[in-house]
């Protein structure tokens, strides 16, 4: 039969490199000198998965590799081994090599094979370091000449099971009937060994057997029968040779050999044999058929975890649904206006049981943020001895559920961001010690639910942002001027301006700047904020709130006219009624309003979008909704608050095209259409003049 | 009535490819993924047969098939273990736990079948 090994490969992708996480994690949680036994039993497992799945699945040298990481980690594990700095590192070296070939392998790459090499050579080299006193290496077992130049022309076979032998789940049964199946067998059974019908006990085996092959099969066959019981029964192998023929030839037989009788025709010579020469052909044989069928259709479908109580609940979620839309269904059949009561309770239920079942739905996408953070506690063990820098990372929060799509684009800012921190916020030792810190800079990296949001936050205790040095390097590339008056908030966020490096030194670690703008735009596509604080001398925190799910959002629906559109949540700063005395108009740069000594822009929606029939004329009549985005206030003048909602996303692009000041649609309770505000681009938008874009208006169903 | 085969692996790609294997053949297949798991499904319901991984979290296969053998039911099931160790050490822990045999990793699924027709024959 033959059986399509690349169906499974996806899911030995996965867990490969999952098991590859928990090597990384263990490894660097380990203290040289002293191992902590169970977290060395995990990175040998994994290890061990890997060997024995990628050999399965015919991935011969990324088996290979891992192999003499498995014989290192286990000399490890028994203590064998000390656990020295210098084999962790280079462990954790070839976990990356090791997720290099897997990657290979997967997309249908090659891998770069002198790092394999070298690496393969560095592995050797530590596992030959302390080899030298302990003699652990499998003695090369002699390998026994062959002997007969005349073939025999069959086996004379003696099997004389112990009395356990059937509790060990073998049957001497079973291994006279394998062996009938290699020729034509004559089988003697002996009886004499049984006891007295009183002594007679059941569960144990009293007979032996004489055997005869009538067959010139190679021995090794008869040897791999009797593999698993020879130490469970004696035996003895003697090949019958053709007549003439001197009989004192040389016979082997594994093990065991002191227990067995002399067996006729002379007497065999028992000796040691070497593993079967023919398992090792047929393994060659087969890694060179799967080697073939390895080209592998690693399709790029991916796929999600879930924890198995999630569906439980999901599944649970939808018998409860069943049985209110049949209850529903009953009371339909032959409605009265009296049963108003039951019919109202019923859709009571019906909206619970949605509710809830939506709330499941959500939570399969929902995978914990350790996906994410566990890549960090390599990231600063790597880049400290690079920086020359000490460093403490904590992590707290990491169970904290985040949607996958969010997890996914995450994860490089979040690099990039910790990397910054590295780099630029933690001093040297002796820098950190003369400012009378202590020497170990601390990072830590934090998430939490707050409201319908996930707050990441990455705090150092380093030496906080240069604010004169970026004020400097702004008007120096013209982004501010020297008299603009800026509070220390705006100096900070003029990082995240594209093109904008402090570094004098432009290191390998933290690139050249081209980063924080690029972080800023990943968060807001993520519907996310960012956030800096920073106490020169005391340390920096980057704070970033993202959405719990890109697929729904909290709302606030606000009224222009006679259109709806949905301001999210999270962009609100607040929403007022302003008085004239408010309100200033600044020359060729429109309207203003004061609110808390910040002068704010005002950005009349109406005109943006086109609406003509709008209520309020004055900005007092209405309503000013105070956003933010990307660091930037401003108040949208709107008519009306509706009230807030969750809003399920439908995209534009998907379903039109893409609309500026737009991030998307939902379809109210009414069945009506409305827009959801991209609050950054609705800034953009409004700087550029408004009105040039008219067509979304278009879009009321 | 097809045999029923407890099939005991912490990597769900060998698990899966264990089971589909045994399935396509006809066998009635339940999994688990480690000893402790493999151990309460053995209490409840009877099987025929136990193919187990040797290196698992919570409860190794050494130690599962040391569990199973006292158990009243299992004393004669051949419980067969699944090792990537050609070293005769493991085995020979194995046997003395009472394991029937071993299935060297890494094989392929005619030679996982034709072990396990051979035991349950």
């Amino acid at each position: 039969m033959s059986i399509d090994m690349a169906q499974f490969h996806q899911v030995f992708f996965e867990e490969s490199f999952e098991g590859l996480d928990v090597m990384e994690s263990g490894l660097l949680n380990m203290d040289p000198g002293k191992a902590d036994v169970e977290e060395i039993n995990a990175i040998f497992r994994a290890a061990h998965s890997i060997k024995g799945g990628s050999g399965t699945f015919g991935f011969m040298n990324v088996s290979d590799f891992t192999h003499v990481m498995e014989t290192l980690l286990d000399e490890m594990r028994d203590g064998r081994r000390q656990v020295a700095a210098d084999a962790v590192e280079v462990l954790l070296q070839s976990v990356d090599v090791l997720r290099e070939m897997l990657t290979a392998a997967r997309d249908g790459g090659s891998a770069d094979e002198t790092r394999a090499k070298t690496q393969y050579a560095e592995l050797q080299r530590v596992l030959a370091d302390k080899q030298a006193g302990d003699t652990e290496a499998e003695p090369v077992k002699p390998v026994s000449p062959e002997m007969h130049e005349v073939h025999p022309v069959g086996w004379k076979i003696v099997f004389r099971p112990h009395s356990h032998l059937m509790r060990t789940g073998n049957d001497p049964l079973r291994i006279i009937r394998e062996l009938a199946t290699l020729g034509e067998l004559t089988v003697n059974c002996d009886i004499s060994e049984l006891p007295a019908f009183e002594e007679f006990e059941p569960e144990d085996s009293y007979l032996s057997w004489d055997l005869r092959l009538q067959e010139s099969t190679d021995k090794s066959q008869i040897d791999e029968i009797f593999e698993w019981v020879e130490d469970d029964c004696d035996f003895a192998i003697v090949p019958v040779m053709p007549e003439g023929y001197d009989a004192t030839a040389t016979v082997s037989s594994p093990a065991a050999s002191a227990q067995v009788e002399p067996v006729a025709q002379g007497k065999p010579h028992l000796s040691e044999v070497p593993p079967p020469e023919e398992r090792r052909v047929t393994d060659e044989r087969r890694s060179e058929a799967e080697r073939r069928k390895a080209p592998v259709a690693a399709g790029g479908s991916s796929s999600i975890r879930v924890d198995i109580h999630k569906i439980d609940a999901l599944i649970n979620m939808v018998g409860e649904l069943v049985i209110t839309q049949s209850m529903l269904g009953m009371l339909g059949e032959d409605f009265e206006m009296s049963r108003v009561e039951r019919l109202r309770e019923g859709l009571t239920q019906l909206e619970r049981h949605t509710r809830e079942l939506q709330e499941s739905v959500m939570q399969i996408r929902m995978v914990p943020i350790s996906f994410s953070f566990s890549r960090f506690p390599r990231l600063v063990h790597d880049l400290s001895s690079k920086l020359n820098k000490k460093i403490d990372l904590k992590m707290s929060g990491e169970n904290t559920e985040v949607d996958k799509t969010v997890i996914e684009k995450i994860g490089d800012p979040l690099v990039h961001l910790v990397r910054n921190s590295l780099d630029h916020g933690i001093e040297k030792p002796e820098e950190r010690l003369a400012a009378g810190k202590p020497e170990t800079g601390t990072v830590r990296l934090s998430a939490s639910h707050r409201g319908g949001n996930i707050v990441i936050e990455i705090r150092d205790d380093g030496r906080g942002l240069p604010r004169d040095k970026i004020l400097k390097k702004a008007v120096e590339r013209g982004l501010v001027k020297a008299d603009d008056n800026l509070s220390d908030k705006d100096i900070y966020d003029l990082i995240f301006q594209p093109g904008f490096s402090t570094a004098e030194q432009v290191s390998d670690v933290s690139g050249r700047g081209v980063g924080m703008d690029v972080v800023r735009r990943n968060i807001n596509e993520l519907g996310g904020a960012i956030e800096i604080e920073s106490t020169p001398g005391k340390g920096s925190a980057i704070i970033i709130r993202l959405p719990l799910t890109l697929a729904i959002l909290d709302g606030q629906t606000i009224r222009i006219g006679a259109e709806t559109y949905i301001v999210p949540l999270v962009s609100i700063v607040e929403s007022i009624q302003i008085q004239e005395s408010m309100l200033n108009t600044v020359v060729g740069r429109g309207e203003t309003f004061t609110l808390r000594e910040e002068y704010l822009p005002v950005v009349r929606m109406h005109e943006v979008f086109g609406i003509e029939n709008h209520d309020a004329k004055r900005l007092t009549d209405g309503i000013l909704v105070v956003v933010e985005g990307e660091g930037r206030k401003c108040g949208l003048f709107v008519d009306d608050l509706l009230g807030q909602q969750q809003v399920v996303i439908k995209s534009l692009e998907a379903n039109y095209r893409k609309v500026e000041g737009l991030s998307g649609a939902t379809i109210l309770g009414d069945g009506s259409v409305a827009l959801i505000l991209d609050i950054p681009g609705l800034m953009r938008l409004a700087k550029q003049g408004g009105a040039r874009t008219r067509t979304p208006l278009a879009l009321t169903a | 009535m097809a045999a029923s085969i407890l099939a005991v692996d912490d990597s769900a790609s060998m698990r899966q490819m264990v089971s589909f294997t045994l399935k396509g053949a006809g066998y009635d297949v339940v999994e688990a993924s480690d000893g402790v798991e493999a151990l309460n499904i053995a209490r409840t319901r009877s099987v025929n047969l136990v193919i187990t991984d040797v290196n698992m979290p919570n409860m190794d296969g050494i130690s599962l098939i040391r569990e199973l053998r006292a158990l009243p039911s299992y004393k004669f099931t051949p419980l067969l273990m699944l090792t990537t160790e050609s070293s005769a050490d493991k085995k020979q822990q194995g046997k003395a736990a009472g394991a029937t045999g071993w299935i060297v990793k890494p094989f392929n699924p005619e030679q996982l079948l034709n072990t396990v027709k051979k035991v349950l024959s």
